[in-house]
């Protein structure tokens, strides 16, 4: 009779594991797609980016690197190698230039080649220190037109980093 | 080249790998279990789990390469049988994570042993690490891509910029 039991229940349990049928994904050979939400290899929009450098601030594996080459040019360099893929740089984005794309087939044999990226972004120069400087608002980014501004107003004065001083009267106040 | 050759030649039915924590935070040790699983089936690849490094064809790190584990990491990866191949799994294990410059960290596992095939992600997907073990078995192909984008507008088209010499390269 206890034979009978245990043939029984095992019996149950192959009916129950043919229930399901096939589970198996057929992954390498076919595509899937990550699910809702998924956040994958951060890219940046170029056209988008004003550069302020906020990403760089956030990131808390400091893979991103702020290099001003020029005096109108300032490069976004990304290590994806050590990414952590939290999303804070897309999250801290004033300008959503970051998005999580859903690319998760980031293996590779060598990521100092592969795991990189490299944005470059036209910057507008300050007129006291000759840094890159952002122009408060998309009117003067306009305006951005060689290698100097000439231009120098108490918005200017507040964000600039050589602490330079906003210098005609009416910009002041 | 000759790496390629050793997987392709020497390793063409089963890659038996042994699992290696060398100071992970967990997660791509249970994506690594995950893997196995009959939803993923790993063993469609002869991918095994083996319980001693002596057996194994492949060992897999997981986690940044701690002060303490760099040893015994050394010491399990001497104790593999030639052609042995190495998976680092995770961010961590790739370049450090967020623990790159810590003190008790020496850095990605590259900076310890040999690593043939990288797998980022924090922790990386069960089809992620798939598809970086058939990437070594030559079943598919890599993906990733270096990017480099330069603004709208701009004087310097992407084409003048030096092919051979990225400014990302430089840090660290």
């Amino acid at each position: 009779m206890g034979v009978l039991k245990t043939l029984w229940s095992k019996l149950k349990q192959a009916i129950l594991a043919l229930k399901p049928g096939r589970v198996t994904l057929g992954y390498p050979f076919t595509p899937r797609e990550p699910e809702e939400g998924f956040r994958g290899l951060p890219r940046v929009d170029v056209n988008r980016c004003i550069g302020c450098g906020g990403c760089a601030e956030v990131c808390p594996a400091r893979c991103i690197r702020v290099v001003d080459t020029d005096q109108t040019t300032r490069v976004l360099c990304f290590l994806h190698e050590r990414c952590t893929f939290c999303g804070r740089c897309a999250e801290v984005c004033p300008v959503n230039a970051i998005e999580m794309t859903k690319e998760f087939e980031l293996s590779t044999d060598d990521p100092h080649e592969d795991l990189v990226g490299e944005y470059h972004i036209w910057m507008g120069p300050c007129e006291r220190c000759g840094r890159c400087f952002e122009a408060p608002s998309a009117l003067d980014r306009l305006k951005r037109t060689g290698m100097r501004c000439d231009e120098i107003d108490a918005k200017c004065a507040i964000a600039c980093p050589a602490g330079v001083e906003a210098d005609s009267e009416e910009t002041k106040s | 080249m000759i790496r390629d050759w050793l997987i392709k030649k020497i390793l063409p039915r089963a890659l038996w790998i042994y699992h290696v924590n060398c100071g992970a935070c967990n997660g791509c040790d249970i994506e690594v279990l995950d893997t196995l699983t009959p939803y993923y089936d790993a063993e469609r690849f002869g991918i095994r789990l083996v319980g001693s490094p002596r057996h194994a064809d492949a060992l897999v790190l997981c986690g940044p390469m701690t002060r303490q584990t760099a040893p015994a990491v050394r010491r399990a990866y001497e104790a593999v049988p030639d052609p042995k191949v190495v998976f680092a799994i995770g961010s961590c294990a790739t370049g450090g994570g967020m623990w790159h410059d810590t003190y008790n960290v020496l850095g990605g596992a590259d900076q310890v042993l040999p690593v043939d095939f990288y797998v980022p992600g924090c922790p990386p997907r069960p089809e992620a690490i798939l598809h970086g073990v058939a990437t070594a078995l030559g079943l598919t192909t890599k993906e990733v891509k270096a990017m480099r984008a330069i603004q709208e507008g701009s004087d310097v088209e992407i084409e003048d910029l030096p092919e051979e010499q990225w400014l990302v390269q430089e840090q660290d």
